[in-house]
């Protein structure tokens, strides 16, 4: 379903991931993970054409990205703080912007778009909060309003990027239920996270991130495994290094060895 | 009162009275999409630009309308092109540009010999000067804006709050952005014969405002705004008109009004957003331990007076800064 060939990206210039090769099949379930800023949500705005490529190929459903038009197939939660915007908006109407895609210009909502758009709500358990604000709401809450949202578009492939980071356990159990539910129904996900926390059990493959390449791809691990995925041919690297010569202490690079 | 009547009826003012009502309606439509993005104060700066354009007017000697419109809406792409490109020195960059706009007005209609107080019927608005011809541009163009905004609510909607999920919808997200700065500049013009160009962003802005004083929902936000922005602009018309020793521009007696308005709703709207929350229902959690209040000096029910909250399968009254729950014949501590 998405194939990514020998992919970098670079950012005003600067190369941010290089040498990317990522096959999802249809149907997995697919945890992009790493440490801040090692290129994770990169890699899925790469994905989802929001960052191009500075090399390498990228298809989706078997179409070069440069072709693809077919949007309603994709949902994509974005990283955001919120849900909220500068004027009132309710619950539904966040939701119900999610079937755009399937809509086409000055035509009004279908039946077929309501009852989408409220199956939506039901999976992440909203249906009752539909007519409030959705700024009353808390931001485990407002994080569920986003998914229910890529949800209405009926979409084949996912892309959430940390839909949990800021979420308390409660509402990530929430969370990873929506997220079951989905993949038993035969959906593709591909989700970025810092920590797996209760979606652990529903991963099928893990895909680590480091420094902007592809540290590991396979089986599932522990978070704890995450953080380790060194592989034995790891260089040290001064990420201090300032012009003036310094005296680096045997302190100094054992921290350094123990932040990597 | 039979003057002002009689002056009502004069067909200058007629004229006045059509071109704020569009206007009224437009400026709100577009301003709402403005303020969801977080620019309430973007009219403002395309206002500053179109002064420009307007003194172009009068040095070539063609309606100032219309070289307003075209240098408002050039502004207005170059304003949106700046946002998209940069985070970093965006704001000055647009603070430059604003300041230039006025100060090239000011210049270009010294160098066309025209007094100031030609180029002020065009920054603070005028019943007087309006033409037919303006009426019918104004309404034409004031009526363009309210059907693309009322018609692309959903595109415009997704793509003012969330940039990032419009475009992986597979928005042309550029097209929208430059749609929302074009139509901005568009009722920018179309409101600088009766607000005025200096005041025209509050005609935008204000009526969300208040209307989002009220509302929860972005239609009616929208639908409320629509409908404060005429009140406002009629209304202040017919103020300025008043037969009095003073004259006073149009378009300070709208922008105050407006703000009349806004005044007015605030509290209304911080009160029920007050009693909002206090409704909200308790969130249910594992039973922890609770008092049993065995004597209690009063029933609560239905209309007790004591705010009534759900919470779970029950209803909490909120009692001096307890939670009391019905349980048979006593009160629970919640």
């Amino acid at each position: 379903m998405v194939e990514l060939s020998n992919g970098a990206v670079a950012i005003t210039g600067r190369p941010i991931l290089r040498g990317i090769d990522l096959t999802v099949r249809s149907g997995e379930f697919v945890a992009l993970m790493g440490a801040n800023g090692s290129g994770k949500s990169t890699l899925v705005r790469a994905l989802t054409g929001l960052r191009p490529l500075a090399s390498g190929s990228l298809s989706l459903f078997g179409t070069p990205l440069a072709d693809f038009h077919d949007w309603r197939r994709i949902g994509f939660v974005p990283q955001r703080g919120g849900a909220g915007s500068g004027v009132p908006a309710s619950v539904w109407e966040v939701v119900a912007s999610g079937r755009l895609t399937h809509r086409r210009l000055m035509r009004p909502l279908g039946r077929r778009d309501r009852a989408a758009i409220s199956e939506a709500l039901e999976v992440v358990g909203l249906a009752h909060r539909a007519r409030e604000g959705v700024s009353t709401l808390s931001g485990g809450q407002q994080q569920r309003v986003l998914i229910a949202r890529a949800l209405a578009g009926e979409p084949e492939l996912f892309f959430l990027d940390e839909p949990t980071a800021g979420v308390d356990l409660p509402n990530q159990q929430v969370l990873a239920d929506s997220l079951e539910t989905l993949s038993e129904r035969g959906s593709t996900i591909v989700l970025v996270a810092h920590e797996l926390g209760p979606m652990a059990p529903l991963i099928d493959r893990a895909v680590v991130m480091r420094d902007g390449r592809v540290a590991y791809d396979g089986p599932p691990l522990t978070s704890h495994e995450v953080y380790e995925t060194d592989h034995g041919h790891h260089h040290a690297v001064h990420v201090r290094h300032d012009h003036a010569p310094h005296v680096s202490s045997p302190l100094d690079s054992r921290e350094g060895m123990a932040h990597e | 009162m039979s003057d002002y009547l009689h002056l009502l009826g004069l067909p200058f003012m007629q004229r006045a009275i059509l071109a704020a009502v569009f206007t009224g309606i437009a400026a709100p439509a577009i301003g709402t999409y403005l303020v969801q993005r977080r620019l309430a104060l973007m009219g403002d700066g395309i206002g500053h630009v179109a002064v420009t354009g307007v003194a172009l007017g009068l040095l070539t000697g063609t309606t100032p309308t219309w070289t307003a419109v075209v240098v408002a809406v050039i502004g207005a792409v170059v304003i949106e092109l700046i946002r998209e490109r940069g985070h970093a020195n965006g704001d000055v960059a647009l603070a430059l540009l604003f300041y230039g706009g006025l100060a090239g007005g000011v210049l270009i209609t010294g160098i066309a010999g025209q007094s100031g107080s030609r180029l002020q019927t065009f920054l603070f608005g005028s019943i007087t000067t309006i033409s037919v011809s303006d009426v019918i541009v104004t309404m034409i163009l004031a009526a363009v804006v309210i059907v693309i905004c009322v018609g692309l609510s959903p595109q415009l909607f997704a793509v003012s709050h969330d940039e990032e999920f419009a475009r992986v919808a597979g928005l042309n997200i550029r097209f929208y952005n430059i749609l929302v700065a074009v139509l901005a500049a568009v009722s920018v013009t179309v409101a600088m014969r009766t607000v005025g160009l200096l005041l025209v962003s509050a005609l935008m802005v204000v009526p969300v405002a208040t209307s989002q004083q009220l509302t929860r929902t972005f239609r009616t936000t929208l639908g409320a705004a629509m409908l404060i922005g005429p009140l406002a602009s009629v209304g202040g018309l017919l103020i300025s008109a008043y037969p009095t020793e003073v004259r006073v521009a149009p378009g300070a007696t709208i922008v105050l009004l407006a703000l009349a308005f806004f005044v007015v709703a605030w509290p209304v709207g911080v009160l029920l957003r007050a009693r909002r929350r206090m409704r909200q229902p308790f969130p249910v959690v594992q039973v922890s331990p609770h008092e049993v209040i065995d004597e209690h000096p009063h029933d609560h029910g239905k209309d007790c007076g004591h705010v009534a909250v759900p919470h779970g399968d029950h209803v909490d009254y909120v009692h001096g800064g307890h939670r009391h729950a019905v349980h048979g014949e006593h009160y629970d501590e919640h």
